[in-house]
């Protein structure tokens, strides 16, 4: 059984690591990889990079960002932002990246999924599927961070993307994304048990507790954080202690 | 004193800038090459490897690095194999077929026990495992997992696993699907593990740094 994973989330602009609500209203942070560094230190499972500018103006350079950082950290790296070709995912992987999440390319072309998870492997092939609530009951899929809706069923989606080999769901909730309000539960209690897949949850940890819910009441595999962590609220090893708390396994923060 | 030069095997076959990071993080001198003679002349190497075990082993011969690594090996200067680069250490894989591997230790590669129905645990095994010592296998304290503490865990990817032909040369084990499943091997010089150390945080670079420094 493999432990629960605490994932440290660093959206990039740029040089800069950045930090919005709703994926809205960009606060420059700082340097990322001092960031990575880090949160590498205090024990985080996995650094996920999201480029959050490049698919809106169609250009990727976070990975200069994953280059330098990976002379600093020796735990899973994931790429999002703007991967829209096989040769994408290649350099992402050649830079020092071991998985990327895709979201915009992937719902223009469904295809993708299943040609990347071929090419690399199941595991390497993240679908990030960014969810916002339209009713009862009823998630819709978003693409470039939350600004563009696609007419689709997040859940069926995020089933249909398994289904062509994606080997992770990545989840960001719109709604929640930045708000420290507590992670979309709802969504990820219809999805979890429909998946035969981990996945990564994501928006809304305000405190441990919060991402406790998420992995101990629902299952999720993994929970990505960002703000209450740039912001100083908690740490990666807060979390794990509460983790640890409710008999999740976890590895332990050195 | 100069850093330890280390060769990491490249045999177009996965990504390999990460296992350079590491060995240079813990102060050795990585050296990517595909040269065989680069291979017979290193004092030590690294075998990485991602994919399916009979595409690694035809990317292997065809640069001429299977007979390169077979006679390094011979000369018993150390060699780490990663990943699918440990399971090419043994005798064969039955992943897509049978495939014969280097042959250094005696064993077997067999797909991983298959997970109850409803289990959270799935193939590929991907993620953060517990390592314990294999029983009957080499004690810690005399291999490169002379830092590592039982429990402590590491980062795997992998749908198949190692089956040692000698229980003594069995190092570390994880459990999946219920089943102690080879996680590391050793015999002498020559070391495998099934996890990324590269990517097992401080564990892992604990490995590369015995392996660098003391093997």
């Amino acid at each position: 059984m493999s432990a629960a994973r605490v994932i440290a989330r660093l959206d990039v602009k740029g040089p800069n690591l950045v930090k919005g609500i709703h994926l809205e209203g960009l606060r420059v942070i700082g340097d990322p990889r001092a960031y990575a560094a880090r949160y590498y230190a205090e024990g985080a499972d996995e650094i996920l990079y999201v480029d959050i500018v490049a698919s809106l103006y169609g250009r990727n350079n976070i990975l200069d960002v994953v280059r330098r950082t990976a002379s600093d950290i020796f735990v899973p790296m994931t790429v999002a932002g703007g991967l829209r070709s096989l040769d994408d995912v290649r350099e992402a992987l050649r830079s020092g990246a071991d998985k990327v999440a895709i979201n915009t390319a992937a719902v223009a072309n469904p295809g993708l999924i299943r040609e990347v998870s071929e090419a690399f492997g199941s595991q390497c092939m993240v679908l990030e599927l960014q969810t916002k609530k339209i009713g009862p009951d009823r998630w819709e899929a978003y693409t470039d961070n939350g600004r563009e809706k696609t007419g689709v069923d997040a859940l069926d989606w995020g089933r249909h993307a398994v289904e062509l080999g994606a080997g992770e769901l990545l989840v960001t909730s719109v709604d929640r994304e930045g708000t420290q309000k507590g992670m979309d539960l709802e969504f990820l209690r219809r999805l979890v048990p429909q998946v035969p897949v981990p996945v990564i949850a994501c928006g809304g940890v305000g405190t441990p507790d919060h991402a406790c819910e998420a992995v101990a009441e629902i299952g999720v595999d993994a929970v990505a954080v960002a703000s209450v962590l740039h912001y100083g609220k908690c740490t990666i090893g807060d979390i794990k202690a509460r983790l640890a708390m409710a008999d999740v396994p976890v590895r332990a923060s050195p | 004193m100069t850093a330890r030069a280390v060769v990491v095997a490249d045999y177009g076959r996965g990504n390999l800038f990460s296992v350079c990071q590491a060995v240079a993080r813990v102060g050795g001198a990585p050296v990517l090459s595909s040269d065989p003679a680069a291979v017979r002349g290193a004092e030590r190497v690294i075998l990485p490897g991602v994919g399916a075990f009979g595409d690694a082993m035809a990317g292997l011969r065809a640069r001429g690095l299977d007979e390169a690594l077979t006679e390094f090996a011979a000369t018993g200067r150390p060699l780490l194999g990663v990943c699918l680069g440990m399971q090419l250490l043994l005798e064969e894989s039955s992943e897509f077929g049978r495939h014969a591997g280097l042959g250094l230790l005696p064993g077997r590669v067999e797909r991983l026990p298959q997970p109850a129905p409803g289990s959270r645990e799935k193939i590929p095994n991907v993620g953060w495992c517990r390592l314990e010592p294999a029983p009957g296998g080499t004690p810690w304290a005399d291999s490169p997992f002379a830092a590592v503490k039982p429990g402590d865990f590491a980062y795997f990817v992998h749908s198949y696993a190692a089956q040692p032909g000698v229980p003594r040369q069995r190092l570390a084990d994880i459990v999946f699907a219920g089943v102690p499943t080879c996680a590391a091997i050793v015999r002498g010089p020559i070391a495998g593990c099934q996890f990324h150390p590269e990517k097992s945080g401080e564990v892992g670079l604990s490995i590369i740094d015995a392996f660098v420094h003391r093997m």
